[in-house]
């Protein structure tokens, strides 16, 4: 079902004396989609940059498709808000050599897909935040790329144009494309074929959620009175408490969810000491 | 029960010939988390402007703490906006010794990770810290009513849910909250949830409440791809999920059909639709109505 995988293999990118990346190895297979999740500053960007070609790493190896077949789309959206909807399209299709038949039939299927096909002569910079980024997703993909590289394409889109995006994305997938997305959103991973949690440049899990969720460290008790209140966290009214130890007695022990099992890495590297 | 914090009944807002929130009626208790959902141009911005004193309501009435809002109900009133409304090239301890002047409070302790960047200007601190330090600040002079516009967005699981821990703590000492997230998995830190949707409040009540009879279908497959593609092929909202996909609001029998028409074997069955695919589908509906 799944074919090559593209990917990052042990990379470690630095920027002068700091590091941004070490070790980490991503695996983004043709057919699926990988999220990248982590905060401000984990190293998402770095990552992405590096598989796009964009970053030479200092030691480790990159799998990646020639630049021309790679689709890439920048947190900041890489829309032209001067231009219309239409002129971005135009304008990307002529830097990949997209036309005629070919680019009347992308334009028409994907802006139709992102609800942008009767705004066509509206500038990019009036759009809502939702509908610029299915635009530059739409960009993105126009040159039907075998390798997708998205940078929190989600973020700050509101959860209905979320859906949309997630429909394209998965479809992007479906047809074949090898997809690399940052998110921060934990449920938007959740649905991905697998999972890469950076967290200070270095991975903390990474598997597919399944397995992400089977391999958390410890174990997570639902309790009314934490013990260990840098431990605990609350989900509603409820306190939930980790335990590096799976024996411990805090309370009902529970099955864990992606964002217990990330909570539970990010405890267990401070217990750790960092 | 407690006289409510916020008093919104049957507000409407124009602004010229647009109706920016159109008949809106929701209370904040003491202690109680409210949860405002809804996609963008749903009208969120506008209720927070209006319980801000920002801008008045054009019909109903608004009541905070059973006044109107004012300077004084400001001085009640802690707000986190989602651009953090922080003073970049102020350092952290300048930050809160502005707000603390503002509002004539006394900030005594900083929590520890920030007191170690004290003296950095906020420019220079990451976004967590950022985050920590607008709490701080609107918590400085012990609000009864805290609003906060997206207040997480870009933080680590870990430092969210710290945060959130935060937020619960105060709701516990009876303050009130007024939150705003796109992030559907927050909206399970709330007591009760309002969906906006084009100006209007289309549902209200628990997580369970607004999804109510919405239901999708999650296919099973060894043949992911192809099921998508059949089903996408047949104008149904397909997405994925981990490696089986999902339809919201159709029935299953039309998924089965199509996949069997396609030749692909799959299990089908009807689950509880997420609160994302119910609120995507009351947004839908919305729209056919008002034609927006």
């Amino acid at each position: 079902m799944t074919g090559p995988a593209w990917g990052l293999r042990g990379v470690t990118v630095r920027y002068g004396r700091s590091t941004a990346l070490e070790d980490v190895t991503l695996l983004a297979p043709t057919g699926a989609v990988v999220a990248l999740v982590g905060g401000d500053g984990a190293g998402k960007t770095t990552a992405l940059r590096t598989l796009a070609g964009a970053l030479r790493p200092e030691s480790g190896s990159v799998a990646a498709p020639a630049l021309p077949e790679i689709g890439f789309m920048p947190t900041t959206s890489g829309v032209w808000r001067e231009l219309t909807v239409d002129e971005n399209v135009s304008f990307v299709a002529a830097a990949y050599g997209v036309r005629g038949a070919e680019l009347r039939s992308r334009r028409d299927a994907l802006l139709t897909q992102a609800g942008l096909d009767r705004v066509g002569d509206r500038l990019a910079g009036h759009l809502s935040g939702g509908m610029r980024q299915k635009l530059a997703f739409c960009l993105a993909m126009l040159h039907r790329p075998r390798l997708l590289v998205l940078d929190e394409p989600s973020t700050g889109v509101d959860p209905v144009s979320r859906v949309d995006l997630w429909r394209m994305i998965s479809q992007a997938a479906a047809q074949g494309a090898a997809v690399a997305m940052a998110t921060t959103y934990l449920d938007e991973a959740e649905r991905a074929s697998s999972v890469l949690v950076l967290d200070a440049g270095r991975v903390l899990l990474s598997g597919s959620p399944a397995d992400v969720v089977a391999h958390a460290p410890g174990a997570v008790f639902r309790t009314d009175r934490p013990t260990v209140r840098e431990r605990a966290w609350r989900r509603g009214r409820e306190y939930r408490e980790w335990s590096p130890d799976p024996s411990s007695e805090l309370g009902t022990r529970l099955a864990v969810d992606l964002e217990d099992a990330v909570i539970s890495a990010s405890l267990a590297k401070e217990a750790a000491g960092g | 029960m407690a006289d409510p914090l916020v008093s919104v009944e049957r507000v409407t807002r124009r602004f010229g010939d647009f109706t920016a929130v159109d008949d809106v009626s929701l209370d904040v208790a003491p202690g109680e988390i409210v949860g405002l959902l809804g996609a963008n141009g749903a009208g969120k911005t506008t209720v927070i402007r209006m319980l801000l004193g920002l801008v008045p309501p054009t019909s109903g009435m608004l009541r905070l703490f059973g006044e109107r809002p004012s300077r004084q109900t400001r001085q009640r009133l802690g707000y986190v906006p989602q651009g953090l409304g922080l003073y970049d090239d102020l350092t952290v301890d300048e930050n809160v010794a502005f707000v603390d002047h503002a509002f004539g409070s006394s900030t005594r302790t900083l929590p520890a990770t920030l007191a170690l960047v004290r003296g950095d200007l906020v420019g220079t601190v990451g976004l967590g810290r950022q985050r920590q330090l607008a709490f701080v600040t609107a918590l400085s002079h012990s609000p009864e009513l805290l609003v906060l516009d997206e207040p997480t967005s870009g933080v680590d699981p870990l430092a969210r849910a710290r945060l959130w821990d935060t937020i619960h703590d105060q709701a516990e000492r009876d303050v009130g909250v007024l939150v705003t997230t796109h992030y559907m998995q927050e909206a399970q830190q709330c007591d009760r949830l309002v969906l906006m949707s084009h100006g209007r409040c289309v549902a209200t009540g628990s997580e369970r409440d607004i999804i109510g009879g919405t239901t999708a279908v999650a296919v099973q497959t060894a043949r992911w791809q192809d099921a998508f593609v059949a089903l996408d092929a047949g104008g149904l909202p397909v997405t994925l999920a981990g490696r089986h996909v999902r339809v919201a609001d159709v029935p299953a029998s039309q998924v089965r059909r199509m996949l069997d028409d396609a030749g692909v074997d799959a299990e089908v069955a009807d689950v509880p639709a997420t609160l994302e695919e119910a609120m995507t589908s009351l947004d839908r509906a919305m729209s056919g109505t008002t034609g927006r």
